[in-house]
């Protein structure tokens, strides 16, 4: 018994990671078993995944107070083992994954259906690897678990991708995705070789000890910028991902943008603020910058698109956007000596991750939904769903309000403290920066505006109005599965809302490890119903207040209205300004409601429009903003590499004498260097 | 008046010259610009006569005078002439991206205030920081220039420029010598002058004051 | 204690009791500008009694949501009324909210409209929504400049911290605020659905804005909106008052000099209310794509406002 209770206190929350870990690979592992049981993967392993993630979500909250650990364990290569480590970077990591996978998991166990693409069984290996890779990703002590775990995910989630294989469209946004996500890989080994400093140790803690000079540190940030960019969806690296997250099934959407966005966050603090010894102010406004341009980037090609997907897919590009700027801003304070601002910078930065993870989850799993019934992803096609899916339509608002900035939500505290933060950037020392910032600001908050347009857009669209088509009138609600994973997910929104006093204190864990500085009486000092920024009679904001201070005002209004004077209602046909005939064609479609921002924004897209003439029997006005950068950069780059290839493939003759020739005259240049 | 209250509404005239030299940049109609250009000489008069008053400083009052004269009275009535005589009383340019023009001038603006920084802590006078202004001031009419494509608010914009550079002689020394000040003041008069002329002969030969005609001046 | 709970609550029906009553006043004085005799300062209390007895006809394909948007849009903006330091800067409730966090609530009502208003399907609501959306988009980022400057001065965006910083010392000229006043009123004519950006009057639907969006809305519902625009136009007064002409409002217990600020505050909104019925007479409403214009020279007044009392008021 002695022994049994000693284990137990020696049980740690790293051994509880791991048990996950294996957990998520025996159950993909059963998936194999039972390929094609529909019934056995769906309501048997998929939940249990979701307990898993639960368990991992509790044990990263654990480590979060606890001191780091750190593992050695007996996989890898010989003399290669993979080192592990839990230190509160992680663990909020860990909590990320685990919060919003446990939702996704037990919507995806009613979403499956039976004769889409990959039997369920494949699907469920591959879902459950995925997961495990992030995991392993958030825990890797060393480059190459590190990398290992990384291309692991970066494959699975391929896989997961591509899983309607068919259709062709569905492969090129496979590749696209496989692609860059290489590139990027390219970019974090190399930050990876530099780092280690010559010793040929890969582990981290080499790497913390390894001295860089000035040059080389940049170069390494520089790489890691491009590389976790890549994964991540900053300009100029973002094409991949309106492409990859509408053909992936939903789930996966929700996962790769929900979660493995995260991924490529987590590598970027880690290297910059964890390996790297020394940081410069320059990389903090490099990041500033690309942050708000793809904030600013992502939010316009949203507002403009048809695919409800795709419009949730650039909506992605424009959070990572903020989150970019955050992490921007924590470099500066971090770099100008600024402690508390830092933390506070990093603090709303790692809040809007998570909050990220939360709403955009939640989102496509809307979406998904929404798909499901009505199997159609287009907008022009949807509409008045509100009536048939109430259950959706409902959690989804949620989910609208939290990603559109608005209080008492989540998505709200994090870009409250964010702006706190640009609002102390006039203190900065340098003078330029302190009279640059604060307009960028202003980018931000636009950003954040047009966000709410575009939501305006999406919920508006799907579920309001009369519906678009005759067949949305059969459209059915979720499953109770689909419900418990989409409540789980809207509770998230609500609750990283309403409490950010007790968030910001578990966040102040990874605060203290990375800049140094605690937000502590910063945040909280006016009690736990009031966040406040540096001092209370400073900023504060109380969202519980608000949320009940709301609810009163509207209990109370609508109990006097009905004492007062009556609540008789009667029906009625709309009156839309007495215009006798109404269609539901005559509705705004969702190219008319982005209309505005096209032609406002005009420079920022690549508009081609055709007209119909007067003479048409049939007019038809098609207008499609597409990406320049895809223009610019990325077909240019395609035909420099087709036309490098092309150029080798003279070498290639098909007659066998040439093929030996290559052979020998290698061998002899080989010969005559070794000699 | 307290020399510190005198300070701050120099600081607000100051201000306001900020603020006109961006009205200018947007302003489509000529004659518009025109009026804007003598509210800016206004404001300039303002400014000097405060802060000879402030300081004691007596031969700002008549730099002050001059600038009444010349710039508030004489040179908008000459151009005013000047349009009705060409009628373009009514014109108005076709300004593409005034936004873009607008956070230029943003961007111009800031520059200018942190070169000015140094410098100002150096002065010991009561305008010092206004020093920054003058200088965007200046900035800021030439974007202006910049952008035009009629003759005539091109030519605004460099009397404009000269307001500048005038407002941050005054901020920064107290003034030029009054010698170079009249010797200026005798320039722009007489500039202007020039430039009427040239209009004509402009519109005499090309039938329009775009400039853009000029470059067919240009030898191939 | 007693003190500030009596204040708390004392400024929240003054807000909510008297925001149609300044909707009068602006009504009132434009009439008197134009030469017409006007329907007297009580008149948005007659309609919004008629209103409120009426039966509400609600449009067939409405859902819940259509029916809850108003109740939301009416707490919304008594939520700000008891936020927002009127009459005194010693409020139990003033510290959930900072300056920034009351535009988040503005918004929250305003995604509430939109959505409302695309509910039934209607073009015209449609449309409204859309434009709504746009010019408040354009206004935030105005907004937020607006109040860096008085943050800068006061170190601090929660109102009851400016209102004393500001009120209490020695008087300064800053033109910094003054950028700034001038383009929180441009923002606030945004915002508010005010000429020249939008026509509370009109009867040209393809000119609407905020009313295109509460066509399908009738009695109890339609007077909670028109209720709400009305506080919210009496939030966005205070709000003004308390950045930039702050003198007058209470900073510490006293029972005496409630009656004073009550003065001033009521001295302070008849001017404004003049003030705003004479721009609205002068001026012609703008074609909604020259609204990125207006409200981009809000936004640059505000930006010069930021940079001056950067480089100028050290």
């Amino acid at each position: 018994m002695d022994s049994l209770s000693a284990i137990a206190a020696n049980v740690q929350p790293l051994h509880f990671v791991l048990g996950v870990m294996v957990a998520w690979l025996i159950l993909g592992g059963l998936g194999l078993v039972a390929q094609h049981s529909l019934d056995f993967v769906g309501h048997g392993l998929f939940p249990a995944s979701a307990v898993a993630s639960l368990v991992l979500a509790g044990a990263g909250l654990a480590a979060l107070g606890a001191p780091s650990q750190a593992m050695i364990l007996a996989l890898g290569l010989p003399d290669l083992p993979f080192h592990v480590r839990l230190d509160a970077l992680s663990a909020f990591f860990l909590v990320l994954l685990g919060g919003a996978s446990a939702g996704i998991s037990i919507y995806s166990a009613g979403y499956f259906r039976q004769g889409e693409g990959t039997p369920p069984g494949v699907h469920c290996v591959l879902y459950q690897v995925f997961l495990a890779a992030m995991a392993a990703v958030i825990i890797a002590d060393d480059a190459y678990m590190f990398m290992v775990a990384w291309e692991t995910m970066a494959l699975s989630s391929y896989f997961l991708v591509t899983s309607n294989h068919k259709i062709p469209a569905i492969r090129s946004a496979g590749f696209l995705y496989l692609l860059l996500a290489h590139i990027g890989a390219i970019g974090i080994l190399l930050c990876f070789g530099i780092m280690q400093g010559g010793h040929g140790d890969y582990t981290f803690a080499t790497m913390r000890a390894a001295p860089l000079t000035e040059f080389w540190a940049s170069a390494a940030f520089l790489l890691a910028l491009f590389g976790f960019g890549a994964k991540a969806g900053v300009l100029p690296m973002h094409a991949w991902l309106p492409e990859a997250h509408p053909a992936a099934p939903t789930p996966v959407s929700a996962l790769m943008s929900g979660v493995m966005l995260k991924t490529a966050i987590y590598g970027l603090l880690r290297v910059t603020f964890d390996l790297l010894q020394i940081q410069l102010p320059w990389w903090g406004v490099l990041a500033l910058v690309l942050g708000l341009m793809t904030a600013l980037f992502g939010v316009m090609f949203a507002a403009v698109q048809t695919d409800m997907k795709r419009l949730l897919a650039y909506s992605s590009i424009e959070n990572i956007g903020i989150i970019l700027a955050g992490f921007g801003l924590t470099l500066i304070f971090h770099t100008y000596n600024a402690g508390p601002l830092a933390a506070l910078a990093l603090a709303a930065t790692l809040y809007h991750c998570i909050n990220h993870a939360f709403f955009k989850s939640l989102l496509f799993l809307v979406t998904g939904t929404v798909l499901h019934s009505t199997n159609t992803r287009s907008l022009g096609k949807l509409g008045g769903l509100i009536r048939h899916m109430p259950w959706v339509a409902w959690l989804g608002l949620i989910g609208t309000i939290a990603i559109a900035g608005l209080p008492p939500l989540n998505g709200f505290v994090s870009e409250w403290l964010l702006l706190q933060a640009f609002l102390a950037t006039p203190g900065l020392p340098s003078s330029y920066l302190s009279m640059l910032v604060p307009v960028g600001a202003a980018a931000f908050v636009l950003a954040a505006a047009l966000a709410g347009y575009v939501m305006v857009k999406f919920y508006g669209v799907i579920f309001l109005g009369q519906p678009r088509e005759e067949k949305l009138a059969r459209a059915h609600d979720a499953t109770w599965l689909e419900r418990i994973g989409l409540v789980w997910l809207a509770a998230g929104c609500v609750v990283l809302g309403v409490v950010p006093v007790f968030v910001l204190g578990q966040l102040d864990h990874v605060n203290a490890m990375l800049t140094g500085h605690l937000l502590g009486q910063q945040v909280g000092g006016a009690g736990w119903l009031f966040v406040s920024a540096m001092a209370p009679e400073r900023a504060s904001y109380s969202p519980l207040l608000f949320l009940l201070g709301v609810l009163a005002a509207l209990g109370a209004t609508f109990a006097l209205v009905r004492k007062l004077y009556h609540g008789r209602m009667r029906r009625g046909p709309a009156w839309d300004c007495g215009f006798p005939l109404q269609t539901a064609r005559m509705q705004d479609t969702a190219e008319g409601f982005g209309q505005p921002i096209k032609q406002i924004f005009e420079p920022v897209f690549r508009i081609d429009r055709h007209m119909p003439s007067p003479f048409d029997e049939l007019p038809r006005y098609e207008g499609k903003a597409e990406d320049k950068l895809w223009y610019a950069l990325y077909l240019p780059v395609a035909r420099a590499v087709e036309w490098i290839s092309a150029s080798i493939s003279i070498l290639q003759s098909g007659r066998i004498h040439i093929y030996l020739l290559y052979s020998f005259v290698t061998l002899l240049v080989l010969l005559i260097f070794v000699r | 008046m307290t020399p510190t209250f005198a300070g701050q509404l120099i600081n607000l005239l100051a201000a306001l010259l900020l603020l006109i030299a961006f009205a200018m940049l947007s302003q489509r109609r000529v004659l518009s610009l025109i009026y804007l250009f003598a509210w800016q000489g206004f404001v300039l008069v303002l400014s000097t006569t405060l802060v000879a008053y402030s300081t004691g400083q007596h031969h700002l009052y008549y730099s002050a005078a001059l600038t009444l004269i010349l710039k508030v009275f004489a040179l908008p009535w000459i151009l005013h002439r000047l349009i009705i005589r060409l009628n373009i009383k009514w014109d108005v340019e076709t300004l593409i991206n005034i936004p873009t023009t607008m956070l230029l001038g943003i961007v111009l603006v800031i520059f200018a205030f942190n070169l000015a920084l140094p410098i100002s802590q150096l002065a010991s006078t009561v305008t010092k920081n206004t020093l920054g202004i003058a200088m965007a001031c200046v900035l800021l009419a030439f974007l202006m220039m910049i952008t035009r494509r009629k003759a005539v608010p091109q030519v605004i914009g460099f009397l404009a420029i000269e307001n500048g550079l005038f407002f941050a002689a005054t901020s920064a020394t107290y003034g030029m010598p009054m010698v170079v000040e009249f010797g200026v003041a005798l320039d722009v008069l007489v500039g202007t002058f020039i430039f009427g002329i040239f209009f004509f002969q402009i519109r005499e030969t090309f039938d329009s004051l775009d400039i853009h005609h000029l470059e067919k001046l240009k030898e191939d | 204690m007693i003190h500030s709970i009596f204040t708390q609550l004392l400024q929240t029906l003054l807000i909510v009791g008297l925001a149609p009553l300044l909707v009068g006043w602006v009504n009132q004085c434009r009439a008197w500008l134009q030469n017409k005799s006007g329907a007297g300062v009580l008149q948005p209390y007659r309609v919004l009694h008629k209103l409120f007895n009426k039966d509400a006809v609600l449009a067939d394909g409405a859902s819940p949501l259509f029916r809850l948007a108003p109740y939301v849009q009416f707490g919304c903006m008594a939520l700000v009324g008891t936020i927002v330091p009127v009459l005194a800067t010693d409020l139990p409730f003033a510290a959930a909210a900072d300056v920034i966090a009351l535009v988040g609530l503005f918004a929250l009502a305003r995604l509430f409209a939109a959505l409302a208003a695309m509910d039934v399907g209607t073009a015209f609501g449609s449309m409204g929504a859309r434009r709504e959306m746009l010019v408040a988009c354009l206004a935030e980022p105005a907004l937020l400049m607006v109040f860096f400057t008085p943050s800068l001065i006061a170190q601090s965006t929660s109102l009851p911290t400016i209102v004393e910083t500001l009120a209490h010392r020695e008087f300064v000229l800053y033109p910094s605020l003054a950028f700034a006043a001038i383009a929180f009123y441009m923002v606030s004519l945004a915002e508010n659905a005010r000429i020249p950006v939008d026509n509370p009057t009109t009867h040209l639907e393809l000119t609407m804005i905020h009313e295109a969006m509460i066509l399908e809305y009738s009695a109890r519902h339609l007077a909670l909106i028109e209720w709400a625009s009305a506080i919210k136009l009496m939030n966005y007064s205070v709000i003004g008052i308390s950045l930039f002409l702050p003198w007058g409002i209470v900073e510490a217990e006293g029972w005496l000099l409630i009656p004073v600020a009550l003065a001033a505050l009521f001295a302070k909104l008849l001017a404004g209310g003049a003030a705003l019925a004479l721009l609205e007479t002068l001026s012609a409403k703008m074609r909604i794509f020259r609204a990125p214009e207006f409200l981009g020279t809000a936004f640059l007044l505000a930006v010069l406002g930021m940079l001056i009392r950067l480089a100028l008021e050290k």
